[in-house]
């Protein structure tokens, strides 16, 4: 399942948490953004798609069980990363999220530099992934990685039998 | 240890904890962080000792509830040294680790720890032995244990190389035990590392303001 969802041309947000839920946010958001970008008359900020993302998960947070992270580019500030856990809205450098995200804190705190390249980033990402990857039950299968700049977007998929592999002592 | 003793009659203490052991080349380190907690809010201890001495050059650390892993470690130490006058040499770490685990499985329903035994003997050099809750004894050339270390699982993956020197393990050992302690609220105070080789026995610790700092810090 991809859980990478285009919210706008140059925005995008990850799911985690329940499917139905988070999915439906991301469906909605849409929506919201494209009558917003019609009526400004321009591409919408990062900033507001997070905000809208975060506007549904405060107000809906007793029903709903969905944890959206919100990442793209605008002219206004460049890249940027929000994060929308339980309504609470916060810009961060990086954001991890999911049953995963847990086993990956250590290693995202330790390697996470500000003034990677693109291609460390994205090394970085999938490293990451593929750490969580092989210590969740929950988490598998393939690794979807949208880079996401002023130029455009680039989607990828990396196999299971591509992702980078670690030292396993119980081999 | 006296310490130790008076809180443990407090119920409920335990030890939310980062533990981990890691072996290199020519011996073994064993670490843990030094916070003791009771419920999720109260920090009882900011300093407590979590590597126990059961034997010369074998330690053992704990996580779970700190009475019933000092109850074990106790009996642990009493038998072990029993068992080596009987047999006249030091004990080996494997059976340090046995013992352990004997009491863990016979008393599964009322316990609530599980263990790292780490150490060197002269039969098959530096070796980590993990005891989990439920009594399972595993081999293993590093292990992380507590609550802590589930942070720290992506990290230790992707750093740990076999056959480490010791200022590189020690590095790792501080490092992981940083990140976990960084991130876990029930986990804190100092690093407690005790290396273990052939010559014996060193005791490091780091104070928290001496610990390494990563980006957002």
């Amino acid at each position: 399942m991809n859980k990478l969802s285009p919210l706008h041309d140059k925005i995008y947000c990850a799911l985690s948490g329940s499917a139905a839920d988070a999915q439906t946010i991301a469906e909605i958001v849409n929506y919201q953004l494209d009558v917003h970008s019609i009526e400004v008359d321009e591409d919408p900020l990062v900033c507001s798609a997070a905000t809208l993302v975060k506007n549904i998960s405060y107000k809906y947070k007793e029903e709903l069980s969905a944890h959206l992270i919100v990442a793209g580019w605008d002219r206004r500030a460049g890249g940027q990363v929000y994060a929308t856990l339980n309504g609470l809205l916060t810009r961060q450098p990086f954001a991890v999220g999911g049953s995963g995200s847990f086993y990956i804190y250590g290693f995202v705190d330790a390697e996470y530099r500000s003034d990677m390249t693109r291609q460390e980033c994205q090394e970085f990402v999938v490293n990451s992934l593929s750490l969580a990857m092989s210590r969740d039950g929950s988490s598998g299968g393939v690794a979807y990685v949208v880079t996401i700049d002023s130029e455009g977007v680039e989607e990828k998929c990396i196999l299971g039998n591509q992702l980078p592999t670690f030292y396993d002592p119980d081999i | 240890m006296e310490k130790q003793h008076s809180y443990s009659q407090v119920k409920g203490v335990s030890t939310g904890t980062t533990i981990l052991a890691v072996k290199f080349n020519g011996g073994v380190i064993i670490g843990s962080d030094s916070r003791a907690s009771m419920g999720e809010s109260y920090v009882s201890s900011k300093t407590i000792n979590k590597l126990i001495q059961v034997h010369d050059r074998i330690f053992c650390c704990i996580a779970g509830s700190l009475a019933d892993a000092q109850a074990v470690t106790k009996m642990a130490k009493f038998q072990l040294s029993f068992h080596s006058i009987q047999m006249e040499s030091p004990p080996l770490v494997k059976a340090a680790a046995s013992i352990m685990r004997e009491l863990c499985y016979s008393n599964k329903e009322e316990l609530q720890a599980g263990f790292i035994t780490a150490g060197w003997d002269r039969k098959k050099g530096p070796q980590i032995y993990v005891v989990s809750l439920g009594g399972m004894l595993l081999s293993q050339p590093f292990t992380i244990g507590g609550s802590g270390s589930t942070y720290i699982y992506g990290y230790v993956d992707a750093k740990f190389k076999p056959d480490m020197s010791l200022e590189e393990a020690k590095q790792f050992s501080i490092n992981a035990l940083a990140l976990a302690m960084g991130r876990d609220n029930v986990s804190g105070g100092v690093v407690h590392l005790v290396v273990i080789t052939e010559p014996g026995v060193k005791h490091i610790v780091v104070p928290g303001d001496k610990l390494p700092k990563f980006h957002d810090e």
